[in-house]
């Protein structure tokens, strides 16, 4: 057995993640830290220790995904769990097959762990609510995405080593975002200041009464935060008539180095990508000495670690020794 | 030589006739033969020992959908309406969104026919306002009428089309029948799943506004008010909606309108954990609104409770949130659930209650029964207003067991259903 798996019967996590809404915030910081000893082996040569060794992991990834899907791959083949990719085309899925058929069969070939991003809101739920294996959530419809919640975390408190008495102002589209939701519950948790910007078309109903602060303009956002995260506008939202243009968007809402010249202080600026670049953010603001976008994307494959090591049943404070294993 | 039936003995309700006292029934050839204190049994009679029990005019359903032909997996005509005695209902009324829909003579006609060939619940077929619930143009209302249809309705769609509702409401007024509407702008409401609110965000599903609601009832109650029509508004979900009706029938229009038993006792607060037994079109609501749903059941406001009965079949609502369709089944849990949560907690007394679920819906929709006047059919439902029972949807008569009810402890439920004087159903 490797060092500090299933050593102890009461896991730092429950079964699943399926979101960061009902983590409490010691499981939050849990997470965080099991995932610092984690970074390190992606920066060695040979990237590879044995956490999840004969661990056969399952990427049901139903919606479009090549970063996530990526990240996910390589954190679990970094722990040396053996993988199986089912993404949306060439699956049985689209042939008709329900979502619960699907797991049942996956299930029955006796599988450890199922990585799923999904279209439907609660999907993630459903299936860890009907599968013994473990469900790590890694997209639901608008509903969440934890782990880059949980990224876009361990990025913050790398640059400040705080999350607490932070302000964060997530801009863009809140209404279809899976990825606002869980920084909203993750940085509420960890004692952070969450701030929404966007045009009202694209702020869902009641995200006040959650307790953030809503800023009409994002001038006004700017003024206030010290993090800016900003989210990706598909671009079907302005076929379904959102917002009214692009050049619009950019216009009044982009992030651009002229309206981050006039704020008080220097912004963090963080993007969950895939950018678009001259509609959101600017170029240079992406390209700028204050983004760390390519930092998120580098911590998301720590961050994957530790969830996976955590459901797997390996104890917070023997992450450090079960990776120095590999080394023997 | 048809039975004779003497209920001896039971607290006999029938608002239709200001009753609320123990008295004897007789049925006799299909009908009420009489009705008073101390009536002897005729020779061959069946006598019915009532004591302790209600004895009301036969309870109606005007919202029930029986999903033949089309979608005979979930429901069947037969099914929906032993499902309808059990629950102690003496009429149903079939929704037209069926598979073809019913648009037709010739489909109000099968209708008629599957439902006379059960011994059960009567079976009154609604057609559809616009041929193929398209939205486009009228159907042929009068040859559904001399078929059998009661009323006509698109209902699982609204009319989104002002004018062809203007038309509809003008048209149908030949036949006096009602038009009734499932009301929902689906400009604000399509592709969305539940109540708008904060939940609606945090499970990060696409809410529908009440002014989804709202609008259309606006609307149908100018169009009902300019033409001088019937309309009947169906399943009455937000504050707002109810005082709009409120309002309208003080100015003398003709409206009549529903409240579901869901919305009468479940907020939207049931689909947290992603629940789609709790999935359903209009949605459930806040408190508040439920609050006003409840005070226009009282108040007469809202004239009738009905189901919306909608079978699902399992593998269709055991899926994620948004692929899951809406609607629960209703029929064998309106009794218990309205004794116990809108009786028992002292929203309406039985006198309201058997008005709303008897007399209200026969008025409505024009059907005979709702009442135990002598020389009307002889449609009775006994209810044991102490019985407790426990809902175990495995139980149903129906075909489908989609309910969010499931487990809940009810107390007063059907004891025996009776349709043209024939016990068709008995505990």
């Amino acid at each position: 057995m490797n060092p500090g798996m299933a050593t102890s019967p009461i896991p730092a996590l429950g079964k699943d993640l399926v979101g960061l809404e009902f983590l409490s915030q010691e499981q939050l910081l849990i997470i965080l830290d099991t995932a610092e000893p984690f970074k390190e082996i992606s920066e060695r040569r040979i990237k590879k220790v044995p956490v999840l060794r004969g661990k056969t992991i399952v990427n049901l990834f139903l919606e479009a995904s090549t970063r996530t899907r990526v990240s996910f791959e390589f954190a679990e083949k970094r722990l040396s769990a053996d993988t199986v990719n089912i993404s949306e085309t060439g699956s049985s899925v689209i042939k008709g097959e329900t979502l619960l058929d699907t797991a049942r069969n996956l299930e029955a070939m006796r599988i450890d762990m199922v990585v799923m991003r999904h279209g439907s809101s609660g999907a993630a739920q459903f299936l860890a609510d009907r599968i013994p294996s473990n469900v790590i959530n890694a997209g639901d419809g608008r509903h969440e995405h934890p782990t880059q919640g949980l990224l876009d975390l361990l990025t913050m408190r790398d640059h400040y080593d705080r999350i607490k008495g932070l302000k964060v102002c997530i801009v863009g589209d809140i209404l279809h975002s899976r990825v606002a939701r869980s920084n909203i519950y993750g940085l509420f948790k960890l004692g952070a200041a969450v701030g929404v910007c966007a045009p009202k078309t694209l702020l869902p109903s009641g995200i006040r009464d959650l307790g953030v602060n809503v800023f009409r303009r994002i001038e006004e956002a700017i003024e206030w935060a010290d993090v800016l995260n900003v989210l990706r506008l598909q671009l079907e939202r302005m076929k379904d008539g959102y917002v009214p243009s692009l050049r619009e968007y950019n216009r009044i809402w982009g992030v651009t180095t002229r309206r981050l010249d006039s704020a008080p202080q220097d912004l963090l600026i963080l993007h969950p990508g895939p950018m678009n670049r001259g509609v959101e953010i600017d170029s240079d603001v992406a390209d700028g000495p204050h983004s760390v976008i390519l930092n998120q994307v580098t911590n998301g494959v720590a961050v994957r670690m530790a969830v996976l090591y955590l459901l797997a049943g390996g104890q917070p404070d023997s992450a450090e020794a079960a990776k120095a294993e590999a080394e023997v | 030589m048809r039975a004779k039936t003497l209920l001896k003995g039971g607290h006999v309700v029938d608002p239709s006739q200001g009753l609320d006292e123990i008295l004897d029934v007789l049925l006799a050839d299909g009908i009420v033969a009489s009705i008073g204190k101390g009536i002897s049994a005729p020779e061959n009679a069946e006598v019915i020992d009532c004591s302790s029990l209600i004895v009301s005019p036969g309870l109606i359903d005007v919202h029930v959908h029986l999903r033949e032909p089309g979608e005979e997996h979930k429901e069947t005509i037969a099914t929906g309406a032993q499902a309808a005695v059990a629950g102690g209902f003496t009429a149903i009324c079939a929704m037209p969104n069926t598979d073809p829909p019913i648009d037709d003579p010739a489909a109000v006609g099968f209708v008629v026919a599957e439902g006379r060939k059960v011994q059960a619940a009567r079976v009154y077929p609604v057609g559809c306002i616009s041929v193929q619930r398209a939205g486009e143009s009228l159907a042929p209302i009068g040859e559904m009428v001399d078929a059998g249809a009661v009323a006509i309705t698109d209902d699982g769609n609204p009319v989104m089309n002002s004018g062809l509702m203007r038309l509809a409401l003008e048209y149908a007024q030949a036949f006096e029948i009602p038009v009734v509407d499932h009301p929902e702008d689906l400009g604000l409401s399509a592709g969305r799943h539940m109540n708008e609110s904060v939940i609606s965000t945090r499970l990060g599903l696409a809410g529908k506004p009440n002014a989804a609601e709202e609008v259309h009832i606006i609307r149908d109650l100018l169009l009902a008010e300019l033409t001088g029509g019937q309309i009947h508004l169906q399943h009455v979900s937000t504050q707002f909606g109810v005082e709009l009706i409120r309002q309208a029938k003080a100015r003398g229009v003709r409206v009549t309108a529903e409240a579901s038993p869901h919305h009468l006792v479940l907020t939207e607060a049931a689909v947290e954990g992603y629940c789609t037994d709790a999935k359903m079109n209009p949605p459930l609501r806040t408190a508040d609104d439920m609050a006003a749903v409840r005070a226009g059941l009282a108040d007469g406001s809202l004239d009738v409770i009905a189901t919306d009965h909608a079978p699902h079949h399992y593998d269709e609502k055991e899926a994620a949130f948004e692929d899951a369709p809406n609607g629960l089944v209703g029929l064998e849990t309106a009794v218990g659930i309205i004794m116990t949560n809108i009786v028992g907690e002292g929203v309406i007394d039985v006198v309201t209650m058997i008005d709303r679920m008897s007399c209200g819906p026969a008025r409505a929709f024009g059907l005979s029964g709702g009442t135990l006047s002598e020389g009307a059919v002889a449609d009775v439902t006994v209810i044991d207003p102490r019985l407790r029972w426990t809902v175990d949807p495995s139980a149903f008569q129906s075909r489908s067991q989609n309910t969010p009810f499931a487990g809940w402890e009810l107390t007063g439920a059907p004891h025996r259903t009776i349709v043209g004087g024939r016990t068709v159903w008995a505990r």
